[in-house]
């Protein structure tokens, strides 16, 4: 008895030893995340919510009685418009490129995936050179002949061209980010089905509608969901293209925390960032949502 | 007749794809030309299409000018910084959430994920007064505190993803014949998921070196690259923008090549 005792003693520590072993592994993450994600959200409502002698809704107000604020609230819905509808018709396209298996695959690939790693600054500063009065637009236009003499894109006057500009430099940027969830998804579409389709003499586009879309539902969630919040940070690459010709709502923070120095109306303005990504991504949960009878997986 | 209109959808197919790839590479080239001629020329209009005045002045005017270099490397320090550190954290909790089935890990994958739901700006502002506090205002540690906490939870995901593709039984082997645990890890885990890991290591680096609204907002003078191409923008001339535009983006073409195979198996899925 005594020797089995003695041998079985050493092997449940060790067992509960390695009980502890997940949390002990996941710990680090959960304190880091506490205090330096989970603790400046909470903090930042604070920001918001107080001033110097307790609650107050001043720093709101100061938000709301700025006419940026409106400009801003508008621009960057207006970008949102234009630019989520369409970069997610053409992250599908490229997603379908991709997934057909063409030769030069692997060179498409890289390609389509070179915008991913650019940030909005640099996208900004490279459309700005595109769209500037002495840039490659006009250069291009008056090349082959379109215009006489180059037009001017950028005028700050000019809220429709401003969207734009901007517009076509986050489409440009942008679109890869949805086609990676996009095609990751695609794969997981056994072929049988768009062939069975094909079979039955379904053409391209009634394969996409019927078969592929359909299945691709929860990555098309995923992707409008991620990008419609990235949407509503848009920055920096406002502000390298349009200069002060139009502000957004990220750009407001900023300005409000680094020019102004006021933390409590750069906090206010973030917490609606927060708010309004929250309830784009509600509503993108409710409006694409599959019930669960018909999910496959 | 299926087969012609297979074959010209082919060719349809072929058509978007280069229409599509030369959308993406004409700013790259535009930017890329631009950095590598002279002074003058990026002045000029019309704009120069092909390469014609090669020169590495406007490079070297960036590069000299006042704050660039430091800001240059100051850039590289961060997101180093946040590698190791990313790296350090995250890749325990990734190893446990592949590995072990204890309760609460459902719920830590779901908050994991949920973080992408919070913007990153309302984190950023709050960091600035804390930082102020404790005297880390103004430093290259507390950007890349700042840009550690944005990319965790993905790393964390994504070593998780690598480490589920390895599997178990080669460590149980290892420990059967005499490794410990941790040198069953050490020893047969972790030289495979090295790619992947790798993979997400550039991943943060990538994250790091083109983060602009924190690094903004947590500096004043120690400015990264992107905080100082973002508050010399207004009065910057062309040529500086164009040659800083081209460093910032430079690294992407490097670092998208190495990491193309990970972005759409692995991380497509720990998207999700």
């Amino acid at each position: 008895m005594t020797t089995i005792a003695h041998e079985t003693a050493p092997l449940t520590r060790r067992k509960r030893r390695w009980e502890g072993l997940p949390y002990w592994l996941i710990l680090p993450t959960v304190v880091y995340l506490g205090l330096f994600f989970v603790w400046p959200m909470i903090q930042s409502f604070g920001l918001a919510l107080r001033d110097e002698s307790g609650w107050s809704i001043t720093a709101f107000k100061t938000m709301v009685n700025d006419p940026a604020f409106g400009e801003a609230m508008g621009f960057t819905f207006l970008l949102i418009a234009v630019v989520v509808p369409l970069q997610f018709f053409l992250a599908l396209g490229m997603a379908l490129l991709l997934n057909a298996k063409l030769r030069f695959g692997g060179i498409f690939l890289y390609i389509f995936l070179l915008p991913l790693a650019i940030s909005d600054l640099a996208a900004g500063i490279v459309w700005s050179a595109i769209f500037t009065e002495r840039g490659y637009l006009n250069t291009i236009l008056e090349g082959v002949g379109v215009l006489d003499q180059p037009h001017i894109w950028l005028d700050p006057t000019n809220k429709t061209q401003l969207v734009i500009a901007v517009a076509a430099a986050e489409i440009w940027r942008s679109t890869t980010f949805m086609m990676v969830i996009l095609f990751a998804g695609l794969q997981g579409i056994p072929r049988d089905y768009g062939e069975a389709a094909e079979v039955f003499g379904a053409g391209f586009f009634r394969r996409v509608r019927h078969v592929i879309l359909p299945m691709l539902k929860p990555s098309i969630q995923v992707a409008l969901l991620l990008r419609l919040i990235f949407a509503f940070e848009v920055f920096a690459v406002v502000i390298a293209i349009t200069g002060r010709g139009a502000t957004v709502l990220a750009a407001e923070a900023y300005r409000w925390q680094a020019t102004n120095m006021n933390e409590h109306v750069a906090a206010a303005y973030s917490v609606v960032i927060l708010g309004l990504s929250l309830a784009a991504a509600a509503v993108v949960l409710v409006v694409l949502r599959t019930p669960r009878e018909r999910r496959l997986r | 007749m299926a087969l012609r209109r297979l074959r010209i959808g082919r060719a349809l197919a072929y058509v978007a794809a280069v229409v599509i790839s030369l959308w993406i590479l004409a700013p790259l080239y535009f930017i890329t030309v631009a950095a590598f001629s002279t002074f003058d020329a990026v002045y000029e209009y019309p704009k120069q299409l092909a390469p014609q005045n090669v020169s590495t002045d406007t490079i070297r005017v960036f590069l000299d000018s006042e704050g660039i270099t430091e800001s240059l490397r100051r850039s590289m320090y961060v997101a180093a910084i946040a590698m190791v550190a990313c790296l350090l954290i995250g890749t325990p909790a990734g190893y446990a959430l592949a590995r072990f089935k204890f309760r609460g890990a459902n719920p830590f994958q779901l908050a994991l994920v949920s973080t992408r739901a919070f913007p990153l700006i309302i984190i950023a502002v709050p960091l600035a007064v804390t930082y102020l506090r404790f005297g880390i205002d103004d430093t290259i540690y507390g950007v890349a505190l700042a840009h550690v906490a944005f990319t965790l939870p993905l790393t964390v995901l994504i070593t998780a993803s690598v480490f589920a593709g390895i599997s178990y039984e080669l460590e149980e082997a290892a420990m059967t014949l005499g490794c410990g645990r941790f040198s069953a890890f050490r020893r047969v885990a972790l030289p495979l998921a090295l790619p992947g890991v790798a993979a997400s290591t550039i991943f943060i680096f990538v994250t790091s070196w083109n983060e602009v609204f924190a690094a903004a907002i947590l500096t004043l003078t120690n400015r990264t690259l992107p905080a100082q191409m973002l508050a010399a923008l207004d009065f910057s001339p062309l040529p500086y923008r164009l040659a800083g535009g081209f460093f910032l983006m430079a690294p992407a073409l490097v670092v998208i090549f190495f990491i193309r195979k990970y972005l759409l198996t692995t991380w497509g899925s720990a998207a999700r």
